[in-house]
């Protein structure tokens, strides 16, 4: 089943009477429990198109379904929902709320979807489990290394139950252990429960985990290459 | 959770929290307690122009107020009587006849208002006795005791037991005069009353000017408290729709506009404090979003509408409001009630208080209103100083606001 399908796609910047283009027509389809790695130089465009996936950002032409929806007939506000209920984020920064503790970070996503605090509290213990962090529940992203804080904010990508996660050159600020604890517990995640990652970076150890890789340069679509048949 | 998050955010940096709440509840503190203080000073001087001057309610005959001539006067006291006897809001009332007179002693003399009164009545509705600094108010029965205030006292250079010679007119238009010894001394913190207000027996005065018995110029009502004074009055003006029946309000506008205005300037004080303090209030709170620009993108981008980041902004600012407030006003409560026991002696600055009618020595008084007004002007200025900052933080764009380097 697709969860985002991508036609024609194109983002351009008019700078100073030159028009430039970020993304060029760019085509593209993932599947349901995808572990894909969109990569490329820096200034190649896949931050541009993964804000485009993200619904943060509108392409200049082109089409965007997520989960079957057509994102770009919603209006802002049915937009801020549809994100709140279908995609989960991971950004480079983690970018916790400094105030709350792990597990509140986590369940501050479910709150604004108006779940119940127990099912909250539930899915939180069990998300911060999952990642490694069930003995750090209460503390605040101040007492978290980087490593940590970014596994909370991959426990609070999956909270709200997303049809799919996209991490913005997730690994970008950890060193190699993290960064490798970190992919174990995202594949680990992708495999048992079918979660669909797409990441964007420029990092080789996200790269090696992927099981599908696109390169992006100059907004266009370079190679898409599936490993091990996956 | 948006509003632990909020007060959580109050707290994130607490030495820029700190100084705009040391701000606020300085602010604060000064407009409460100068309101307390002028609240104090009014009601003082209302309560004393009330209880030692005018009553509640005074009737006269219809002509009085306008031409204050002894042939307005009015003899069926009785029979009004028996209409306020039976109103529960009465306390008591006084029957006074009023002349204006010449008063000399040995030494000089100048114009007065003799005022000649029942004082077992008069006892009920003033507090004039207990203002007696020396002698007594009219005890025994020595003849034509008179009780002047201490002003007058000096001003005529007598003192207790001086004999003073009344100028004034009869009944039947002649001059008369008649000579009183003084009983008592009064001194009420009306400077301007003590000097121009003498008072002797009803008795004494009938007979001087010549009246039968029972004819009286003004009738003075007091109430058990002034929020009978709208129902009571209602009642005698319809009771007596021949007489001139007035509240304190009209009797004395002087009095009335003091507690007008107080409020008023009071209110323009403290609006201008809350504006300064707002202007403070924009600017921490524009600092704290702008140093979370990418938290807040972040909470945009996952899905939390513009309407819940106004929130979060707006319970910040009014939780960051709210503390310095209350702080300001459990301080300004606390010196109130300290200075509502002891008092503040102003005498040493401001002398003239007592020729206006003010005391010197100063009751603040801090009232549930008070609190509750400037309660929701604190949170009416968070709200306002939550606006601009949540606009900038709603203009934020997810995207570029989540990557940005802070």
């Amino acid at each position: 089943m697709n969860i985002i399908d991508v036609k024609q796609v194109e983002k351009t910047y008019n700078d100073s009477e030159v028009k430039v283009y970020a993304v060029r027509g760019i085509d593209l389809t993932f599947h349901e429990g995808e572990f894909a790695a969109i990569v490329g130089p820096s200034g190649s465009g896949k931050t541009t198109f993964l804000n485009m996936l993200g619904g943060l950002d509108t392409p200049t032409k082109g089409e965007i379904h997520l989960a079957g929806t057509d994102i770009l007939s919603l209006t802002p506000s049915k937009l801020i929902d549809f994100r709140l209920h279908n995609i989960g984020f991971v950004f480079q920064a983690y970018n916790l709320i400094p105030v709350l503790t792990a597990k509140e970070n986590v369940e501050f996503i479910m709150q604004l979807q108006g779940r119940s605090k127990k099912e909250r509290e539930k899915r939180a213990i069990d998300l911060l489990n999952a990642v490694g962090l069930g003995d750090r529940l209460d503390s605040r992203p101040s007492r978290l290394s980087g490593g940590q804080q970014q596994r909370v904010a991959v426990a609070r990508a999956l909270a709200s139950r997303p049809k799919f996660v996209l991490a913005d050159e997730p690994t970008a600020n950890l060193d190699s252990v993290s960064t490798s604890n970190l992919l174990d517990i995202m594949e680990r995640l992708n495999e048992e429960e079918k979660i669909t990652f797409i990441f964007s970076t420029h990092d080789n150890r996200v790269v090696q985990k992927a099981h599908r890789v696109v390169t992006i340069e100059d907004g266009k679509v370079m190679s898409d290459e599936r490993k091990n048949g996956k | 959770m948006i509003i632990a998050i909020s007060w959580r955010n109050v707290w994130r940096s607490k030495l820029r929290s700190a100084v705009i709440l040391i701000a606020v509840a300085l602010g604060i503190f000064a407009g409460v307690f100068t309101w307390a203080f002028y609240k104090g000073m009014a009601n003082q001087r209302i309560n004393s122009a009330i209880k030692t001057e005018a009553s509640h309610i005074q009737i006269h005959h219809a002509q009085y107020l306008n031409d204050p001539d002894i042939d307005y006067h009015f003899n069926h006291v009785d029979h009004i009587k028996s209409v306020t006897d039976t109103m529960s809001g009465i306390a008591a009332v006084s029957t006074r006849i009023i002349s204006s007179a010449m008063v000399m002693s040995a030494e000089t003399g100048t114009g007065i208002q003799l005022i000649g009164i029942d004082p077992v009545q008069e006892k009920q509705v003033t507090d004039l006795f207990a203002k007696i600094d020396t002698g007594n108010y009219f005890q025994g029965n020595s003849r034509n005791p008179a009780v002047i205030g201490d002003d007058l006292a000096e001003k005529l250079n007598v003192d207790v037991r001086s004999k003073i010679v009344i100028t004034l007119q009869r009944a039947d238009g002649e001059i008369t005069r008649a000579q009183f010894r003084i009983a008592g001394i009064f001194n009420t913190a009306n400077g301007m009353y003590d000097e121009t207000n003498v008072f002797v027996r009803q008795a004494d005065m009938w007979s001087t000017m010549g009246y039968d018995d029972g004819v009286v110029h003004e009738m003075a009502i007091l109430l058990k408290n002034n929020a009978y004074l709208d129902q009571v009055y209602t009642i005698l003006e319809n009771a007596f729709p021949d007489m001139d029946v007035k509240s304190w309000r009209e009797i004395m506008p002087e009095v009335n506009l003091i507690e007008e205005t107080m409020d008023v300037s009071m209110y323009i004080i403290l609006i201008i404090i809350l504006i300064a303090l707002c202007f403070g209030i924009i600017n921490t709170m524009l600092m704290a979003v702008l140093e979370r620009v990418k938290e807040l993108g972040m909470l945009m981008a996952v899905g939390m509408n513009k309407w819940r980041i106004f929130r979060m902004i707006m319970f910040e600012t009014v939780f960051l409001s709210m503390t310095g407030g209350a702080v300001g006003i459990a301080l300004a409560a606390l010196i109130s009630f300290y200075f509502g026991r002891t008092g503040i002696n102003l005498s040493q600055f401001a002398e003239g208080y007592g020729q206006m009618g003010f005391d010197t020595m100063v009751y603040p008084e801090i009232t549930l209103p008070i609190v509750g007004q400037v309660t929701i002007m604190v949170i009416i200025t968070g709200i306002i100083g939550a606006i601009y900052p949540a606009i900038r933080a709603l203009k934020l764009n997810p995207a570029e606001a989540t990557r940005t380097d802070m």
